[in-house]
């Protein structure tokens, strides 16, 4: 065990820990807002580490080999990263915008503003 | 001007960086890869300057924004997004829920500024950001586990606001 591979493996691992956990959360939550809450935090969280640790293996396995098709792979992965970050919160705002147009209240709800401002 | 050197830059390095392969410019990309880069985002960026720069507002082009930008995500941004899903693990198990749609007005002016906040609102604890009222930015909010019903804008997204206000206003 180098320690590449140990740094490595922790970020898999924290990764695989955030994205199962935002699929439990995705069966046990009541209601669609709680489910996005699950589905957006914990998979962009897991999805970022796993990512970062195949920037890591790309550029390493870049710098020691020489061969370029590594350097690919870490630079394709960033581009991935970054877009996954820009579209997840936007894409959750847009599920949840959509729910709440047609009708669908959060239950278990103590306030909804949004309810009595009633917008256009 | 500034609109069309602004997107013909951004989509070159867009080009560059999704056809990154081998050749003789730092190992990654051969000289036609470059005339082709150079041809494409000139067509690109004649077409997309009127789409990305609608208001004709280039406050977003100064670096220093950028670094701040930077700065915010790696520091303030990533703390509180890893204390959003410790938050939501602990939810995710106990399943101790008391959820509420409440409204806050950040007082923000720019479009990139609000859309700024309501992304780093969706990805930090318990919060997730469901409408827009579009006349007066004020946003309303998803909250997982509500204390207070009219919340301060603190109790909600810290201190966002203030860096949102740094960045793209």
């Amino acid at each position: 065990m180098t320690v590449l591979s140990i740094i490595l493996f922790i970020f898999l691992i924290i990764g695989i820990f955030f994205n199962g956990l935002g699929s439990i959360g995705l069966m046990r939550f009541p209601d669609v807002y709680t489910r996005l809450h699950a589905a957006t935090k914990c998979t962009t969280f897991g999805s970022i580490f796993t990512s970062l640790a195949v920037i890591i293996f790309g550029f390493y396995f870049w710098k020691v080999s020489g061969d370029s098709k590594y350097g690919v792979l870490a630079l394709h992965t960033i581009v991935a990263l970054g877009c996954l970050i820009i579209t997840n919160p936007t894409g959750a705002h847009a599920i949840a915008r959509a729910a709440h147009r047609s009708g669908v209240m959060p239950k278990q709800a103590v306030i909804d503003e949004l309810k009595e401002a009633d917008l256009k | 001007m500034i609109g069309f050197i602004a997107s013909f830059v951004l989509s070159f390095f867009a080009y560059l960086f999704l056809t990154a392969n081998q050749g003789d410019i730092l190992g990654l990309w051969s000289q036609y890869e470059m005339i082709f880069a150079v041809i494409i985002s000139l067509i690109v960026a004649m077409i997309s300057t009127k789409v990305l720069f609608q208001k004709k507002r280039y406050r977003l082009l100064n670096p220093l924004r950028w670094v701040i930008f930077l700065f915010y995500l790696i520091g303030p941004f990533f703390i509180a997004m890893a204390k959003a899903n410790i938050d939501v693990a602990y939810r995710v198990i106990t399943g101790k829920i008391n959820p509420g749609i409440v409204k806050i007005s950040p007082n923000l002016k720019s479009d990139a500024a609000i859309t700024l906040l309501a992304n780093s609102i969706t990805l930090t604890p318990g919060t997730l950001s469901v409408d827009i009222d579009e006349s007066n930015n004020d946003l309303y909010i998803h909250w997982i586990n509500v204390t207070n019903l009219k919340p301060a804008i603190e109790d909600i997204c810290g201190s966002f606001p203030t860096w949102a206000r740094r960045i793209a206003e």
